[in-house]
């Protein structure tokens, strides 16, 4: 589709990487509708604390775009299409000058450099950081750019409005969506050439997670159920650190562990553990604080990646060590000098904030806590040298015109992800699409003026009568106590550590849930901001969605990265170097699942350890000369 | 305080435009329960303090780490963020057993304690609150270096969530007044300090020039007091105070304007 009419192009998400996408496209002279549950400015990427990984090699430690893919597809632990991880690191340097240019804060040295410092999973320094709020600061940047382009015509926004329905044309080519005001529950079609998806993680599923409670994964299991390939929905990332509370769990940053604080419990050498050595030592001297990490880890200490230090937490504590008897360790910066808690301030703030105690004085008490979606959305990946590269569309889902990207896409972090990484992979796929998706519209034969209007208001009459059928909904049981249910079976079995027989019975309960979800009765049946009509309505995709979690780690016997199942405790690449893949059936009672081979074009699945320090220079294989950067 | 009462009261100003009305809820006390808690409790079990049925109170939130900006509302009157506000802190402080809970004032109501501010994020449009670079590609440089000290600053003034408590608290910002408030005000210095913002400083400053702009500020100085990211926003006030009338000289004398200080 060519010609002078503008490529009409909906964004449902608004944090930072449909923001990413709505500023390309917007570049690129298409008319943007981006969609938004809040104010896009308040969209989770506001929470991501510690930092953004950038290999460009300032701090003279010879780091580079190719360190960083490696340290980024072994800390995935060889799950990640590899590809698509390269490029997003090799990009890396560029986005950080583009978004220093476009005045994101970012810390400096005394010359006045960007400074950077250490994360999980890596020896080197490369994760440039604004304070204790990288994220706010990154979405603020890319938000202030999104309203300058609106002030241009060239962005529209609809903010407090909820993406219900994709809408396809008659080759299944997407065209639009139905939404509802979340205001009024007013109904409405948008459409547009094409439809990109940026609506983040899942957390809400585990009701208590680091996640904002914009993340539902609604969107997701929307798209999921009217077709869409879901791709590694069991690897879920616990983080290590965060403030147990009634209403989430409140992240602190890994940062703290880079700039100095030590994970401890008090020892007891009448204890005997196995350490990831192979050798069998007492946990500490009795009465003295153990710093298990450092031990077990000496070479990454308290900097080994999220899942290995999750799973040290729980098993330190199902020896009897937590603090008071619970799940829970110390976090300790008290010995760390002011410079460095100032440049930690808005983070033990936080602590202070929700606990009362100050963390300057007092150890911090903190419990793992799921904090991020690995899997989500398949979408395509031609390679820069693949002889289709220019007849497939990257980003894109198997539904033609239908784009995912940001947390609520599957590629990058594998089995997963390190610190640092998510800010990048969100703001590179984000630019990626925004240029991705102008390529598909110039494919098309014809425009979205084209489309005949009855397949619009088919759709808006499902909808319809979805709306007034659940608002009528008078039965006995209560969806936000369904909601603790689901979420307390999903977070006891479907998180740090998995077993069978567990997940079986885990399965067997979401169908129970889902069929009590048929009795559900609102306490409230107005139009008006009816936020219990909003999520009984979210629930169901919810539920699907869990579902295809569960399913997928119940079949997935091995251990890799953040799928622990004690009963395999071994990477299996031989059976399971592989992608799941989750399909709806609505005859069906459980998701459809299937494999795909992962592609490891650029580097051979090693080993991975971090008991040992190896600044090693990896090479990588295969790596294409005409890469093309999205900016 | 004894500690014999386990239950405590909130009361809350709910209702819709022109039907607002108070209602009470009584509530388990928690170890480490705050407003959004507890209002996640009521949302479960709609019942109020009489024992009446009731619709599930509507409310505004989204991270619960005080970094969103959205669950603004008036806790005991005073304009913050409900996710920080906990419990026992208000029971120890106030010595009552009873925590008031209602909607922002200076917005328009959407219903219970959800107000749209929509205005907010309309002003930072008229404040050019945005650095204009040329296009979002590497142009293979980085800008000008920033000392740690200027990054500092910038940086305390970026952290603005845009919750809204600071126009609250402000005896100027009402439905008769134009006026931006602190937080776009607030953010012309912000991008007037960058070193590319600075470019267009003259037309930022134009925009407090406006009716809508500097001149509504009455230096009652409420806004810093309630802000929670304890932004210096009187500073900011008197600074583009000071900007702003020797913009207005230099319009005046017609001097050009490319930024220049």
């Amino acid at each position: 589709m060519n010609g002078k009419k503008k490529k009409e192009v909906i964004v449902v998400g608004g944090g930072l990487a449909g923001l990413a996408t709505a500023m390309k496209l917007a570049e690129k002279e298409c008319k943007v509708k981006l969609v938004s549950v809040t104010k896009v400015r308040r969209s989770h990427s506001v929470c991501a604390q510690g930092g953004f990984n950038i290999a460009i090699n300032l701090k003279g430690e010879d780091d580079s775009p190719i360190i960083h893919a490696y340290d980024t597809i072994k800390g995935g632990d060889f799950l990640a299409n590899q590809p698509p991880v390269l490029e997003m690191c090799m990009a890396g340097p560029g986005i950080l000058r583009l978004m220093e240019r476009m005045g994101c804060p970012f810390n400096r040295t005394p010359e006045g450099h960007v400074d950077f410092r250490r994360f999980g999973g890596t020896l080197y320094n490369r994760t440039a950081f604004c304070g204790g709020s990288t994220g706010q600061q990154l979405l603020y940047a890319l938000d202030e750019q999104v309203r300058r382009q609106e002030t241009k015509g060239n962005v529209e926004k609809f903010e407090n409005h909820e993406f219900l329905r994709l809408i396809r044309d008659e080759e299944g080519r997407a065209c639009g969506i139905v939404m509802h005001d979340l205001f009024n529950l007013k109904l409405h079609i948008l459409k547009a050439d094409a439809v990109v998806f940026a609506t983040g993680g899942l957390g809400l599923i585990y009701k208590k997670s680091t996640n904002s409670t914009f993340c539902s994964g609604a969107s997701n299991g929307r798209l999921y159920m009217q077709g869409m390939k879901y791709a590694n929905g069991e690897f879920i990332q616990i983080h290590p650190t965060s403030i147990p509370g009634p209403d989430k769990m409140r992240l602190i940053s890994e940062t703290v562990r880079g700039e100095g604080g030590r994970v401890w419990v008090y020892g007891d050498s009448s204890k005997k553990m196995l350490f990831p050595d192979g050798t069998t030592k007492p946990c500490g001297h009795t009465g003295e604080p153990w710093y298990f990490l450092e031990e077990m880890y000496p070479a990454f200490g308290n900097m080994v990646p999220r899942d290995i230090g999750s799973r040290e937490v729980l098993r330190v504590c199902e020896a009897g060590l937590g603090i008071d008897g619970k799940m829970q360790v110390f976090l300790d910066v008290t010995h760390l000098p002011p410079e460095k808690h100032h440049r930690l301030e808005s983070i033990l703030d936080i602590y202070k904030k929700f606990t009362g105690d100050d963390p300057r004085k007092k150890p911090m008490k903190i419990c793992p806590a799921v904090h991020y979606t690995m899997g989500g959305a398949w979408v395509d990946w031609p390679a820069a040298d693949d002889p289709d590269r220019w007849e497939r569309f990257r980003q894109m889902t198997n539904l033609p015109g239908c784009f995912n990207v940001g947390e609520s896409d599957f590629q990058y972090h594998g089995a997963n992800r390190l610190g640092g990484n998510s800010l990048l992979s969100c703001i590179f796929g984000g630019l990626v699409t925004g240029v991705e998706v102008p390529r598909y519209i110039a494919s098309l034969t014809r425009s979205v003026s084209e489309v005949p209007d009855s397949i619009f208001q088919e759709a808006l009459k499902i909808e319809e009568e979805i709306q007034k059928e659940v608002l009528g909904w008078a039965g006995p049981e209560n969806v936000h106590k369904l909601h603790d249910e689901l979420a307390d079976w999903m977070t006891r079995f479907a998180s740090v550590k998995r077993d069978n027989p567990d997940l079986e019975k885990t399965i067997e309960k979401l169908k129970e849930i889902r069929e009590r979800y048929k009795k559900v009765g609102l306490d409230d049946h107005g139009t008006h901001l009816n936020q219990t009509y909003v999520f009984a309505r979210q629930f169901p995709p919810m539920m699907e969605i869990a579902l295809v979690i569960a399913k997928g780690a119940l079949l997935r016997n091995e251990f890799r990265g953040a799928h622990f199942k004690p009963e395999f405790p071994e990477r299996d690449d031989e059976n399971w170097l592989k992608t799941t893949i989750a399909m709806y059936d609505p005859a069906q009672d459980e998701p459809i699942i299937t494999y795909e081979s992962v592609d490891i074009r650029h580097l051979d699945p090693i080993k991975r350890d971090y008991t040992q320090a190896k600044k090693v220079k990896p090479t990588l294989k295969n790596v294409p000369t005409n890469i093309q950067l999205p900016l | 305080m004894s500690d014999t009462h386990d239950t405590y009261t909130l009361k809350i100003f709910r209702g819709t435009p022109g039907n607002q009305y108070w209602e009470e809820f009584e509530l388990q006390r928690h170890e480490g329960a705050n407003i959004i808690s507890s209002l996640m409790e009521i949302q479960k079990n709609p019942i109020n303090k009489k024992g009446e049925k009731t619709t599930p109170v509507a409310w505004e939130q989204g991270c619960l780490e005080e970094v969103c900006g959205s669950c603004s509302m008036l806790v005991n009157g005073k304009p913050r963020q409900a996710c920080t506000a906990l419990i026992e802190l208000y029971l120890k402080e106030t010595g009552s057993f009873t925590i008031v809970l209602a909607p922002f004032t200076k917005f328009p109501l959407i219903r219970d304690l959800c107000v749209d501010r929509t205005s907010m994020f309309e002003a930072l449009k008229k404040v050019r609150a945005w650095i204009p670079v040329d296009g979002y590609v590497d142009s293979g440089e980085f800008g000008p270096p920033v000392s740690p000290e200027v990054q500092d600053a910038l940086y305390t003034l970026s952290t603005c969530m845009t919750c809204g408590c600071c126009s609250e608290s402000c005896p100027q910002v009402h439905s008769d007044s134009p006026y931006m408030g602190p937080a776009a005000m607030s953010q012309i210095r912000l991008f007037d300090s960058n070193p590319t913002g600075k470019l267009q400083k003259s037309q930022r400053l134009r925009a407090a020039l406006s009716e809508e702009g500097i001149a509504g500020c009455g230096n009652a100085q409420n806004c810093v007091r309630v802000c929670p990211k304890n932004i210096p926003l009187t500073e900011s006030l008197a600074l583009i105070g000071r900007e702003a009338s020797k913009q207005a000289i230099k319009d005046f004398l017609s001097l050009p304007d490319a930024g220049k200080q």
